[in-house]
């Protein structure tokens, strides 16, 4: 059978795959190591099967590939349609890279193991749904499907304040992607269609009645819901409690793909649907992502936990990829796709060696530590390379992003571009004296000079990590091939906007 | 409007009529069992009764068309709602098996009453002619009146069905001036000789107070506020299962007779009537809710809330709107029948558990009870994947189809409040330790069954719609059609 004749099919796959594990879970007895191995190999599958993507991409065509489209609901009009271009094709195996490593992470979980598993292989189907979903109904479904895997995943497994995390967490996303659901219903009620495609043609040929008048709030629907994923600041308070209080699967998740929902849902849906009221609101939202930018890093600096540290890094990086995302110029777009891959890399890394340390010492308190380096010199050499990638060290996965982002920032507004840079040098010194304070020096604790180092399940998890983010800094193009096509496509009606409101 | 009736006439009530007899038959045969077989034996006859009138009723839709000198019409959407009163009483009555024996209450009159009340309800939805929307209005409601009151021994069941009666009869006398009114107004009780009467250009102004007045007595019987203060009340002491039979059927009925009665019949002025209670509704059923710790109480103030979500769709443009209300009624039963079947089999003997810290690691305890009563519960919220997603969507989509983005607005963010306290049921099974080891049984047979059945439609309501909605809709036209042309088209042909 020729492998081409499966790209109609692919994406059906990819996004089912995982959900239809959790099914064949739910009837498996209750014995645990089964249960793991399943839910490994299902992970795996879906991963191999991603792999398909980038293999048959056809790069010179520009919209969306592997397209599927069949009627789901006649009235209301919903279709099944799904495909990835540039933008998504990256997330996707992201998302299929991650949740393999969860899986491995997540072996020593003991209590509710069936419970585990199925809920995080329910969680990767709703978050590739996100990113393949064309039809904004089904985005809609599938962003809503993601909250109740995560949410009970922190709530159940989660640490001592488990249940007030999730709850916010529940109440946070909410309450912000109702209002992207009634944009969402108003553009269907003047367009027909859910369509992505098809409302996008419908607006930019001016075809919707009312809808200069109306722009302005369905942008912001869409903002809110897309902003409050980010998270952007002001709007983070949810992320450190859920970070601090999520078990480690959930918090490798919720910073490496979660998170970045809300980043390519303003790419895709804001820049996409709506670039006029995008480049009349960037100003704002530039000068909002700068400031997250900036406190995120100040807040960590100051952490005395790890694990919140690492959440507070995460809003500042993910203020660089919103930073970018405004500057309307190729590079800071190439830039912020970038940086959403490799932060969902290195951070996901980070979260998984806080929870190594966690399972250990039952502590995420950073003054608890200190001297580590010498019982896990493997654990710490591990840590420093991830924490290097994440500072943004040439010739590994973080710097390739945020340089990009600095770039088009710059080319964009000079001054936004300089006060970006800065956070650079920030996360340079929450990281590194975060790793200083943790691993050098004597061992101050009688409890660490006997920590075990890692195991293989940890290996395992963490190996294909550095790999990726070893590779991603040294061959960028291999990446950036794929993503530059579909940010010069995205660009041109753009800068057809931009010239048309100069002309005004 | 003369003659003897014929045997069409008597298939256009077929349903009713089926419900009747295997009423009477349980009532008869009461009295000859002994305490503890009665029980299983009469809730059967019961079941088999609600199961022919379902298949009655399917079989009446071949046969659509007005009965008994224009009272009654049999259409799509007379059907519609006759399947879907009819499926809850049996749903009920399966329930009802375990709940009768642990909570040792005897059997005969409950079952009959359940019956005798779907009567009224299926004769409400297909009804034509106000007096006998009235008449109908009134055998539903007194049954579910002694219904509530089923659990004698508790006070708090007689102080519910009490207050029931009383705000109730209060009610039904509101609408019954309405329909007076309105023949004054109009010089008609039927419906399809009082559209053409409204349809001039200048309306009777005694015809707007008609229409506010039957819309205070319907307005009741929905709990939609400012007339919902007896729900929490009611809701409460009535027995578990009743609670799901009475926020499901009946309202539907009523819901039913609304939409006769302000789209078919074209009543005026009703847009500020409904706009506000719709509005009023949706707030003091969401907050009343956030405060609440008992079960019970807590469901009470959201179908207040869902009441109101419901009346928006009322406010919505004619088709989409009708089909909307449609959708939402099914939804709407299907995954509140289920939520209280879960709390009556949880509640036990006396209905000992029923607040919220009664439900801690219900979980770990019970883990199938917890898993299906949390679909139910995010059913309720309007997750995608559920009932009460689309129930939620289309509604609020035939509103924005309105140009009404105020109250879109403001029913959006109401849902999204609403998520909290449904939550709360979801964080406290899951996510807490259960203090006290309350007892498990298992889950006998027909609660089951009634689960399994009330779970396959909110999630079959939730992935495939189509077919549910494409009724709705196609009922909703006929619906609209002018008196005229639908008489023309549907006359009897024996005449």
């Amino acid at each position: 059978m020729n492998i081409e004749t499966l790209s109609p099919f692919v994406l059906s796959l990819i996004t089912f795959v995982p959900a239809g594990g959790a099914l064949l879970l739910v009837l498996f007895p209750r014995r645990d190591r089964d249960i793991r191995l399943f839910a490994l190999v299902v992970s795996l599958l879906a991963f191999i099967l991603s792999l398909h993507l980038p293999a048959h991409l056809v790069r010179s065509q520009p919209g969306f590939q592997f397209e599927v489209n069949s009627q789901w609901i006649t009235s209301p009009n919903i279709h099944y349609h799904m495909g990835v271009d540039g933008f998504s094709l990256w997330l996707v195996l992201l998302t299929t890279f991650l949740t393999p490593l969860c899986v491995l992470i997540s072996w020593r979980i003991h209590d509710r193991v069936k419970e585990f598993f199925v809920l995080l292989l329910v969680l990767e189907t709703a978050l590739i749904g996100v990113f393949t979903a064309l039809d904004l109904f089904l985005f809609y479904f599938f962003w809503e499907a993601t909250l109740i895997p995560m949410a009970l995943l922190i709530g159940i497994f989660g640490h001592e304040r488990r249940v007030y995390a999730a709850v916010k967490f529940f109440l946070f996303t909410m309450i912000a992607s109702v209002f992207m659901l009634a944009a969402i219903l108003w553009l269907y009620a003047k367009v027909g269609s859910f369509d992505f495609v098809t409302i996008q043609n419908a607006i930019r040929t001016g075809q919707v009645s009312n809808f200069a008048a109306a722009s302005l709030w369905l942008f912001l629907g869409f903002f809110a819901a897309f902003a409050v994923k980010v998270p952007l600041f002001p709007l983070h308070t949810w992320l450190p409690d859920a970070h601090v209080e999520a078990p480690t699967a959930g918090s490798v998740l919720l910073a490496g793909v979660l998170l970045k929902m809300g980043t390519y849902g303003m790419l895709r849906f804001n820049l996409g649907l709506f670039p006029e009221q995008s480049r009349r609101n960037a100003p704002w939202i530039m000068a909002l992502a700068l400031m997250g930018i900036i406190y995120g890093a100040l807040v960590a600096m100051v952490q005395p936990n790890l694990k919140k540290l690492i959440a507070y890094s995460s809003i500042s990086h993910l203020g660089f990829v919103v930073l970018g995302i405004f500057s309307f110029t190729g590079a800071g777009w190439d830039g912020a796709m970038f940086v959403m891959l490799a932060h969902g890399i290195s951070t996901g890394a980070l979260f998984m060696l806080a929870g190594i340390l966690h399972e250990r010492r039952h502590t995420y308190a950073i003054r608890e530590f200190g001297g580590l380096a010498t019982p896990m010199p493997i654990y710490a050499a591990l840590f420093l390379f991830m924490v290097l990638s994440s500072v943004g060290l040439p010739l590994l996965n973080g710097f390739v992003g945020e340089f990009l982002v600095l770039s088009g920032t710059f080319r964009a507004h000079p001054v936004y571009g300089i006060l970006g840079a800065t956070g650079v040098i920030w996360s340079a010194c929450y990281l590194l004296w975060m790793y200083q304070r943790v691993f050098f020096g004597k061992v101050t604790q009688e409890a660490n000079s006997t920590l075990e180092d890692l195991n293989l399940f940890e290996r395992a998890a963490l190996w294909p990590t550095i790999v990726m983010a070893l590779l991603m800094g040294v061959a960028p193009l291999l990446w950036l091939g794929v993503i530059d096509p579909a940010v010069r496509n995205a660009l041109e009606p753009l800068a057809r906007v931009a010239s048309k409101m100069v002309g005004q | 409007m003369s003659g003897l009736p014929q045997t069409a006439d008597y298939v256009r009530i077929l349903p009713e009529l089926v419900l009747s007899i295997f009423g009477i038959v349980v009532m008869l045969l009461e009295p000859l069992f002994d305490e503890r077989r009665s029980q299983r034996t009469l809730g059967s006859i019961a079941l088999i009764g609600s199961l022919v009138a379902i298949m009655a009723s399917v079989f009446q839709a071949q046969n659509p068309g007005f009965a008994f000198w224009n009272m009654v019409r049999v259409d799509g959407f007379s059907v519609f709602f006759h399947v879907l009163v009819t499926t809850i009483a049996a749903v009920v009555i399966l329930t009802s098996y375990e709940y009768m024996s642990v909570q040792r209450i005897r059997a005969g009159e409950y079952y009959g009453l359940i019956l005798f009340g779907t009567v009224g309800m299926c004769l409400m939805s297909s009804a034509v002619e106000l007096v006998l929307i009235f008449i109908a209005l009134e055998i539903s409601s007194i049954s579910t009146y002694i219904l509530a009151g089923f659990r004698r021994r508790e006070a708090a069941s007689s102080e519910a069905s009490l207050k029931y009666f009383l705000l109730g009869s209060f009610a039904t006398a509101f609408f019954l001036y309405g329909v007076a009114l309105m023949f004054g107004a109009t010089g008609s009780t039927n419906i399809d000789k009082i559209s053409p009467a409204l349809e001039q250009s200048t309306v009777p102004p005694l015809a707007y107070l008609a229409v506010a007045l039957m819309f205070v007595g319907l307005g009741f019987k929905v709990a939609s506020a400012p007339f919902h203060i007896w729900t929490p009340d009611v809701y409460e002491g009535a027995p578990a299962p009743i609670v799901g039979f009475m926020s499901t059927a009946p309202k539907a009925a009523a819901f039913a007779v609304l939409l006769r009665i302000l789209f078919e019949a074209n009543a005026p002025g009703r847009f500020w009537l409904i706009w506000f209670s719709a509005v009023l509704s949706m707030c003091l059923g969401n907050l009343g809710a956030l405060v609440q710790t008992n079960v019970k109480r807590l469901l009470a103030y959201s179908s207040i809330a869902h009441a109101g979500y419901l009346l928006v769709a009322f406010a919505a443009a004619p088709e989409v709107g009708v089909s909307a209300a449609m959708f939402y009624t099914a939804a709407y039963a299907a995954m509140n029948v289920g939520a209280f079947a879960v709390i009556s089999h949880f509640a036990n003997a006396g209905e000992k558990y029923v607040t919220l810290d009664d439900y801690a690691g219900l979980g770990r305890r019970s883990p199938v009870l917890a898993a299906t009563l949390t679909i139910f519960l995010l059913s309720l919220i309007g997750i995608p994947a559920t009932g009460g997603f689309f129930a939620k969507f289309y509604v609020f989509s035939a509103a924005l189809k309105a140009d009404l983005v105020g109250l879109t607005i403001i029913g959006v963010i109401n849902s999204a409040v609403a998520a909290y306290y449904y939550l709360r049921i979801i964080v406290v099974m899951y996510m807490r330790e259960s203090r006290e080891e309350i007892p498990v049984r298992g889950i006998p047979l027909g609660l089951g069954t009634a689960l399994v059945v009330s779970l396959a439609a909110t999630i079959y309501l939730g992935v495939l719609p189509g077919r549910v909605l494409d009724y709705a809709l196609a009922s909703a036209n006929q619906l609209m059609q002018t008196p005229a042309s639908a008489a023309a088209a549907t006359v009897n042909p024996g005449r």
